[in-house]
């Protein structure tokens, strides 16, 4: 199967500290990739150089056959690429539905129309969308009025939206009830095989079983990467964790 | 009583000016997150540009438009060539904009020289109107009449459009906005211009009463600043609401306590910084 997503000697340091110090790795179309590592891994600066919120030190990333890391945030996101945060960021005061229909907007050719509204039919496939995650009944409501978990399930369908050909999430199941996260869970698995995922999680029971491979991040390097049974099984991943 | 009237219509029509200095001033801190200090020189440019174009063609709207036009040209270029290459450094910003505010106000006393240049009023507007007992300058009411229209229009634009839609989403929020594919940087460009355009025109409109003079920006950008903050950074119903009560505590200010008058103006502002960082209606604290 053909790269998705190549990454090859990607680095990032903060005032001379190295936070990802030599990234190499590469995620295939179609695969559900999760990536896995102790606090402090470079795990959420992976993601960030990968979408252009952070501009990388060296190295290239490359979607799809295309180098896009000079390329800024929005153009990554027209290229297919796609992400959720750590610490949810919505636009707040908005309606559900016009969150969804604002990342409708960031993907139109009429985006720029100074006199237009925003069509009718982005509030109608956000409407769908919203539908998707389970969001329907609050669909018109403000975001700062529903509940954690369904914020939670925005996001991805702010992504979904997008039909993104790689979306990158980053702890997805982070402060959830044991029930969201299995709604969450299943939301995920139900995403069509076109869209490549590379999911960051803590929580391993939830998230190893949704993943085809598992890159372990440690101190910005990949240390172990490969099939769950693989990455259990080496000797590295339980030193990480468990410090012998 | 005609005192009082006319201290009040006066009030307006300061606010009315300030709004259209101010909104555009507080769209780019919201929007940015930098404090663009070349506002008031701006203004001063559009005043002096108006000049220029009235001597040729001597037509307040026509000038207050060219001038709009050619003062957003420049604001454009400011922004892509000169604070988009310094982005993410905000201090940078801010003080590059105050150096340009310098250049520009050493540049248009070398070309317009040192002397204070009247602005005529329109013709059309220039007999008093009677409102009951009370006589008004018919052109003040004419600026808060277009400060009116400018706020529906910006109101319009912002809540009713695409663009806005952006914008907006860009003031709440410029990264995520980028993440879902909005262009946030040429979103930028469009504000800085859209806020260099009402500045400019804003001082074309604003020369009848003010005139053009060497120290107009000096005069305004504070006042701007006040309006922001009290109104909040990023809300067009903030600058609003701040330019008229600015323009209200700033005209009673100097008519009745003269030698307190900034005093009364920069305490409330002192008080909003304290008290309320996002002021009125502010998305985030200045």
């Amino acid at each position: 199967m053909a790269a998705a997503l190549r990454i090859a000697g990607l680095k990032k340091s903060f005032g001379g500290l190295p936070a990802i110090a030599d990234v190499t790795l590469e995620v295939a179309e179609g695969e559900r990739r999760l990536i896995i590592g102790p606090n402090g891994a470079g795990k959420t600066t992976l993601f960030n150089l990968l979408t252009g919120d952070l501009s990388r030190d060296a190295g290239s990333i490359t979607l799809f056959g295309e180098e896009v890391a000079r390329l800024s945030t929005w153009r990554r996101c027209h290229r297919g690429l796609a992400r959720t945060y750590q610490i949810i960021t919505l636009f707040p005061k908005d309606t559900l539905e016009h969150n969804v229909a604002l990342s409708l907007l960031g993907l139109s050719r009429r985006r720029w129309s100074m006199f237009g509204r925003l069509p009718a039919s982005f509030y109608a496939d956000a409407r769908e969308v919203l539908a998707r995650v389970g969001l329907e009944k609050v669909a018109s409501r403000p975001i700062a009025e529903v509940a954690y978990g369904e914020k939670r399930r925005v996001e991805i369908a702010m992504a979904l939206a997008q039909k993104p050909r790689v979306l990158l999430l980053d702890e997805p199941l982070a402060g959830l009830s044991r029930e969201e996260r299995g709604q969450l869970k299943s939301l995920i698995a139900g995403i069509p095989r076109e869209t490549t995922v590379v999911m960051i999680e803590h929580d391993m029971d939830t998230a190893l079983d949704l993943a085809d491979r598992i890159t372990v991040l440690h101190y910005g390097r990949v240390i172990v990467e490969g099939t769950r049974a693989e990455v259990v099984a080496d000797p590295k991943t339980r030193e990480v964790y468990l410090g012998h | 009583m005609q005192y009082w009237a006319i201290q009040t219509l006066n009030s307006l029509a300061l606010g009315g000016l300030l709004f259209l200095l101010a909104a555009g001033f507080s769209l780019i801190f919201g929007l940015m997150r930098i404090a663009n200090l070349t506002h008031g020189a701006l203004f001063m440019l559009g005043a002096y540009i108006g000049v220029s174009v009235m001597r040729q063609w001597p037509n307040l709207w026509f000038a207050a438009l060219a001038a709009g036009a050619a003062v957003a040209i420049f604001g454009g270029l400011l922004e892509r060539f000169i604070l988009r290459q310094i982005g993410g450094n905000v201090l940078g910003q801010v003080l590059v904009t105050l150096g340009v505010s310098f250049i520009i106000a050493d540049a248009c006393l070398l070309t317009w020289g040192g002397d204070p240049i009247p602005i005529p009023t329109p013709p059309l507007l220039q007999m008093p109107v009677r409102i009951g007992s009370f006589i008004f300058p018919a052109y003040r009411l004419a600026v808060v009449g277009i400060a009116v229209v400018v706020a529906i229009a910006l109101y319009l634009l912002m809540e009713r459009t695409r663009l806005g839609a952006m914008i907006r989403a860009g003031v709440d929020d410029p990264q995520m906005a980028s993440a879902v594919g909005i262009p946030v940087s040429r979103l930028f460009s469009t504000v800085f211009c859209l806020g260099a355009a009402l500045a400019g025109a804003g001082g074309v409109i604003g020369g009848p009463i003010l005139s053009a003079y060497p120290g107009l920006d000096a005069d305004m950008l504070p006042l701007a600043l006040i309006v922001v903050i009290l109104g909040g950074a990023g809300s067009l119903l903030g600058a609003f609401v701040g330019a008229f009560i600015t323009g209200f505590v700033y005209t009673f200010g100097v008519a009745l306590l003269p030698d307190l008058a900034y005093v009364i103006l920069f305490l409330p502002m002192i008080l909003v910084i304290a008290f309320r960082p996002r002021g009125l209606f502010g998305k985030f604290a200045a």
